[in-house]
């Protein structure tokens, strides 16, 4: 998705995507598919998928820090549930994941 | 005076400077190739390679000891970190950094599970263990027990928050002045911070007590 505004807003839920893209992704493995909350827009980024084959990655794609309880990543995760885990992703590898249930 | 003939130094460690790794030779083909065509001259690579060297834990120590002690520049330091940086002096060369502060009931430490992301202008080359596998795997996914292992116990009520440093962002953080510092001056909170500290495996060394 190409925008020069921000899709997500701060406290948006959102579920990061396996998109399943070969080569210099920035979205690690273990928080894909998983929700967590939008914590910040960090602005429009030339894309590091495109630049790190010498492409412009143009048009730039909005980045965000995403909030995730650690507990939601490891099922069997030893610490307290408030522990949190904080990454940063690019807009195409996000969708709104609704309502808390 | 000891006869230099009658001890012994032991075997000379042999260098091994003629075997390349595949990205050393990688580079080196790169690198000549750059000069050949005029691209980048040596003067350049070594400009480059000395601002690489001005950064050290020292930089990033001198920011948080100064936002300790005056408010105006710690918000600074948290809303724009490049122009606290310039403030002092530093260079920053990374796009964007964001400083994180630790709280009472909040610590945060920093790893960069895809590669070794680190606010390279502000503390230097990466230590060993930021850069090895085993704490990029195990700081998202057992942070308290890696905290342990560095010799912090963090109680209950302190949440830990981890950040992963995968993209675009490269973080400090900003470690809860020690108790018993009072009175102590820029310089010597400074000395109080140390490298691990602002990467959020540590905490700050405890003030000596005069």
């Amino acid at each position: 998705m190409s925008e020069t505004q921000p899709y997500y807003e701060v406290g948006d839920r959102v579920r990061i995507l396996d998109l399943g893209k070969p080569g210099h992704v920035r979205t690690p493995t273990y928080v894909r598919r998983k929700i967590g909350i939008i914590e910040r827009y960090c602005g429009m980024f030339e894309n590091p998928e495109e630049r790190a084959y010498g492409r412009l990655g143009l048009p730039p794609v909005a980045l965000y820090r995403i909030r995730l309880r650690q507990m939601d990543i490891w099922p069997d995760y030893d610490g307290q549930s408030d522990d949190v885990l904080e990454i940063e992703i690019y807009d195409h590898w996000l969708e709104h994941a609704g309502e808390n249930l | 005076m000891m006869n230099h003939e009658n001890h012994d130094h032991g075997p000379t460690r042999e260098d091994n400077d003629l075997e390349l790794t595949e990205s050393e030779a990688r580079f080196l083909a790169l690198k000549s190739l750059l000069m050949e065509n005029g691209i980048i001259d040596a003067d350049e690579i070594r400009a480059r390679m000395e601002l690489n060297e001005c950064g050290s834990p020292h930089q990033a120590a001198r920011m948080i000891a100064k936002a300790w002690l005056d408010p105006v520049y710690k918000e600074l330091m948290l809303s724009d970190t490049k122009a606290a940086a310039a403030e002092l002096g530093i260079e920053v060369t990374e796009a964007e950094l964001v400083v994180i502060e630790n709280t009472p009931v909040r610590h945060n430490m920093v790893v960069c599970t895809l590669c070794s992301c680190y606010p390279r202008s502000l503390l230097g080359e990466p230590p060993a263990f930021y850069v090895s596998k085993a704490y990029r795997s195990r700081a998202v996914k057992e942070p308290r027990k890696v905290l342990r292992e560095f010799g912090v116990d963090f109680p209950d009520h302190v949440e830990i928050a981890v950040h992963d440093s995968n993209a675009d962002l490269r973080y400090v953080i900003m470690p809860m002045r020690p108790a018993g510092s009072d009175g102590l001056n820029e310089e010597q909170l400074a000395a109080l911070i140390t490298r691990d500290c602002v990467v959020g495996c540590a905490l700050p060394l405890q003030p000596l007590v005069s």
